[in-house]
């Protein structure tokens, strides 16, 4: 094996790093935690946004963390293809940088909501979702204010009609539209998804059951294999 | 403008002083007048008012809360008893467990959203300044009747509150409560508990040792926040800079708190404390005074460091503000660079204000002005304690009269049961739980609405042993019980809590409380109190585990008319595996589902007797200390010996409801028959030291064997499976039904 790194990042407000790093770990990849002050990817071979509420998401979730100098680092990265997954606030955050479409809006239902959501895979294509399949469900909790899912009509479009949808909601907690749960930048390595898959990974702790795990097997293998 | 320095003390004697508008006593006044040897400044006055103060000195409680010392009962957990910021217990393999609830009444009543979220800010405090990372949190919650239009505004803003400082903290929130009572319309009861973890070895005090070293503010700046009676001085001392119309409620912020949290983790990893001190009541007063009193017994602080988000504040200000946020560190000067290195990492602003002397003085200064010049333990330490009169409330022994036998019985339990389970204090909570983060940081084994909060010790901290370990939480509290017999509600609500935590299989070890009561002024409200904390602590000595720590909240009434005295009882437990726990309620068919305990007829103030004719009256259910122990007993042997599939204990609403939630914990109903010859008091009676167990079909000779060991009763009932709850010959209800009962009052009450 060659030893698979992926880095953690954590911004002043992250929450989720540890479980995150956890999560990388079991899948049998290195965890490499990432400052938001540095201008350093450590030469990660892929990169986990986790969730939280950077910068205590006083103003639009995200929009500060997007401007971190590792941001500065990380947004080519990723447009050169490094693979990268931002979960809740990893996604909002992502979706602030421009490297996926739309925004994370408040709740329809206005309340924040905790629940283990049921979900169902779409597109699979992805270096983070290989050991999923099209169509399969699983149970993976979802945990948010602000996770509807908006953006105008011609990227709703674009992207149902890219594959770039990854996954949907079945029984939609939040108003989001068509309801995405997650998705896929078009080159297909940068994901963002509202749900939490590293909270979903151990029989013990967490969510029932470990329907979330699979984002971590498939990275490691797709870096093994890469 | 004049500032009231000790000189200028000297020299006006006669001033008058405002000590009754900030609630001192003549003869409290009279007191510090003795110890000073002259009339206080105004800052001294701040400071001797609040320290003084029912809240910070326990002045009307402290004669009975000795109990919990005196008769505690021995403990080798214990590593850190009450008066320090929280007891500290030890779980096991190098690790210990801090743990404390406290109240947040009347500020969540006035601003329900900031009132709740601040409460959960400062509980967090109290465990970080243990020295140890902040775990999980629980909320005990009370309101008016649900239906009330102010519990409309009051709860919805009070869950937002803890949701979204819990959430923003990055804590799970694992359980609790949340029970409705019209006696709390005007007067809600909001308890958050926090849990925290740390090396045993690696335990931090609240002292300040060490003439010579620093003594440092960090975290948030401070505002004028909740300084209500400092305004009172400033526009008596200062008439033209009278700035009274400021809310008195605190802004909590917990971006800062994370920050916080993070930064003094790695203070204390870096090794850099000495002492250190969260800012709550009382802010820099509390923490100057008891960090002095408990270290060298001396500090010279100078106030005008302190940074300000408002600069006009005044030195009374100051020193009674309490703005969030905050902790107070002693650090030697050696270490002050690290120190400051460290909160420079985390943003988080850091000041000198003062150092350690061996005077035995406080002394501070507002711009080389000496305002403040005392013997620091007379503020902390020394101040009054009453012996409150009490006597037993003129309608107690008609209440007690008031026997539920007299009530008409249902002859329908299907409806009865319905009604009992929809009821708001019985019906899902998911409105207010599912408003709350409880997977955060990886831990959660088991959440609401599970018997007791689980997680497992997966915490990484250097140089710490990797353990299988777990620990185990429940807060329990019952109103009614103890309106109808204090001493035996303040022992129900610790038995049911020891009983939860029981459920999970882990081992009842230690107990922290929140006493709730109204004014300590009425004698028949000191009664209840008495006899509450003469209760628990019995009962805490007949189960072996000590009273760590916890929190009165006095004056919880709104003109004459008092809350139910409520004694919330937390507990905590250790799993030695955690991976042994077992789940709430019925998670697999074909499981023998048992009766443990026995069922008397106990109908005072049951949750039947409140649904269906709106009754209070009569005696609550006799505590039977030692058939909670023996019951506990078995849960942990069933348990570790992987017995069972399942169990939940038997509390509001009897077997009915404990049947019922069984059932609704992963939709697997049951068939049973009811062991004795009347299947109302069998369904609805609230006996205690009783639970259902969900136990493995080859194991049931085990598991019966082990209850006689211990001289449990129990009962075969029936077995798992099915769609349907089946009381034979009683009732039947399908899963569906009863799912619908159970979760549709609070959305159509709250939206």
């Amino acid at each position: 094996m060659s030893g698979a790194r992926v880095g953690v990042v954590t911004f002043p407000g992250t929450l989720d790093d540890q479980d995150a790093a956890r999560a990388v770990r079991l899948a049998g990849a290195e965890a490499v935690p990432l400052w938001h002050a540095d201008h350093d990817l450590k030469g990660v071979d892929a990169v986990f946004l986790p969730g939280g509420f950077s910068y205590g998401d006083y103003l639009r979730c995200g929009a500060i963390s997007r401007f971190a100098p590792l941001m500065e680092e990380l947004i080519p990265a990723a447009r050169a293809g490094l693979p990268v997954l931002g979960t809740c606030n990893g996604f909002q955050i992502l979706c602030e940088a421009h490297l996926l479409p739309g925004a994370l809006t408040r709740n329809a239902g206005l309340h924040y909501v905790c629940r283990d959501q049921k979900l169902r895979f779409e597109n699979v294509d992805t270096p983070w979702t290989s050991d999923y399949a099209p169509g399969q469900e699983v149970v993976i909790p979802v945990k948010h204010g602000e996770g509807r899912f908006v953006a105008n009509e011609t990227t709703i479009t674009g992207l149902e009609a890219n594959g770039q949808v990854v996954l949907r909601y079945v029984g939609n907690p939040n108003g989001s539209l068509n309801d995405i749960a997650g998705i896929r930048n078009e080159a297909g390595n940068v994901i963002g998804l509202m749900p939490h898959p590293e909270h979903a990974v151990e029989e013990l702790t967490g969510a029932p059951g470990t329907d979330g795990l699979g984002f971590f097997t498939s990275i490691m293998k797709a870096l093994v294999n890469a | 403008m004049t500032l009231d320095t000790v000189g200028r003390a000297h020299e006006t004697p006669d001033e008058r002083q405002p000590y009754t508008e900030l609630g001192m006593k003549d003869d409290e006044y009279a007191r510090v007048r003795e110890i000073l040897g002259r009339r206080p400044t105004s800052s001294e006055l701040a400071i001797y008012s609040v320290m003084w103060s029912e809240h910070c000195s326990y002045k009307s409680s402290k004669v009975h809360l000795r109990q919990f010392s005196t008769k505690a009962p021995k403990s080798d957990a214990l590593l850190v008893g009450m008066g320090e910021n929280a007891g500290v217990v030890d779980i096991g393999d190098g690790w210990a467990a801090t743990f404390k609830i406290e109240s947040h009444n009347h500020p969540s009543y006035v601003e329900p959203h900031q009132g709740a979220a601040t409460g959960v800010g400062g509980i967090v405090r109290d465990i970080m300044s243990m020295g140890a990372r902040p775990i999980a949190v629980m909320d005990s919650l009370r309101f008016g009747a649900a239906d009330a239009p102010d519990t409309r505004r009051v709860l919805p803003g009070v869950v937002e509150g803890i949701s979204s400082y819990g959430n923003c903290l990055g804590l799970p929130n694992i359980g609790g409560e949340v029970a409705f009572d019209p006696c709390y319309i005007g007067n809600p009861l909001v308890n958050a508990l926090c849990v925290g973890l740390l090396r045993k070895d690696k335990i931090k005090l609240a002292t300040a040792p060490g003439p010579g070293n620093k003594v440092v503010l960090f975290g948030a700046l401070t505002g004028p926040d909740g300084i209500g009676g400092a305004s009172v001085l400033a526009s008596a001392t200062f008439e033209e800079e009278s700035q009274a119309k400021r809310p008195s409620v605190q802004v909590g912020d917990p971006f800062m708190e994370k920050l916080l949290i993070e930064c003094c983790l790695e203070l204390f990893e870096a090794d850099v404390v000495v002492g250190i001190q969260d800012l709550g009541a009382a802010g820099v007063s509390c923490a100057t005074t008891e960090l002095a009193a408990k270290g060298t017994g001396g500090m010279d602080v100078r106030l005008d460091l302190v940074p300000l988000r408002d600069p006009t504040l005044r030195p009374e200000e100051i020193l009674m503000s309490e703005s969030q946020e905050r902790m107070m560190a002693v650090v030697t000067p050696d270490d002050i660079d690290a120190f400051t290195a460290i909160c420079n990492k985390w943003d988080i602003p850091v000041t000198v204000i003062g150092e350690v002397t061996d005077t035995g003085r406080l002394v501070m200064t507002w711009h080389g002005e000496t305002i403040v010049d005392i013997p620091p333990g007379t503020a902390a330490d020394e101040g009054p304690v009453y012996e409150r009169p009490l006597h037993e409330p003129a309608g107690q022994s008609a209440l007690n009269a008031a026997d539920p036998a007299m009530l008409p019985r249902p002859s329908d339990l299907r409806a009865a049961l319905l009604s009992v389970l929809g009821s708001p204090n019985i019906a899902s909570k998911e409105w207010v739980t599912s408003q709350y983060d409880r997977y955060v940081r990886g831990n959660t084994v088991l959440a609401q609405p599970a018997d007791a909060g689980v997680l497992r010790i997966g915490e990484i901290m250097p140089g710490a042993t990797t353990t299988n370990r777990g620990i185990a939480l429940a807060t329990d509290g019952n109103g009614r019980y103890a309106k109808l017999d204090p001493y035996a509600g303040a022992q129900l609500a610790l038995a049911e809590a020891y009983r939860n935590v029981a459920m999970t299989g882990a081992v009842p070890l230690a107990v922290t409380n929140c006493l709730n009561f109204g004014s300590p002024e009425d004698p028949e409200v000191m009664w209840q109190f008495a006899e509450a904390t003469r209760g628990l602590a019995d009962a805490c000595r007949a189960l072996g585990v000590p009273v760590t720590g916890g929190n009165v909240s006095f004056y919880n009434q709104t003109g004459s008319a008092a809350v139910h005295p409520t004694p919330v009882v937390g507990v905590l437990g250790v799993l030695d595996d955690v991976g042994t726990r077992v789940r709430s309620g019925f998670t697999e068919e074909g499981a023998r589902v048992v009766l443990l305990g026995e069922t008397h007829e106990e109908f005072g103030g049951s949750a039947w007797a409140q649904v269906a004719h709106d009754h209070l009256g009569g005696l609550p259910p006799a505590a039977d200390l030692p058939a909670e122990q023996a019951l506990a007993k078995v849960m942990a042997a069933a348990a570790s010996r992987g017995l069972l599939t399942g169990a939940h204990d038997l509390s509001d609403g009897g077997l009915a409801v404990a049947l019922a939630e069984a059932c609704l914990a992963q939709g697997v109903g049951c068939t049973v028959s009811l062991p004795g010859d009347d299947a109302f008091v069998d369904l609805f009676s609230e006996s205690s030291a009783r639970a259902l167990a969900a136990v493995k079909p080859e194991a049931f000779a085990e598991f019966v064997e082990l209850c006689h060991k211990h001289d449990v009763a129990c009962y075969g009932l029936g077995v798992t499976g099915g769609a349907s709850l089946v009381v034979e010959d009683v009732l039947e209800i399908p899963v569906d039904e009863l799912r619908q009962t159970h979760q549709a009052t609070l959305p159509a009450i709250f939206g």
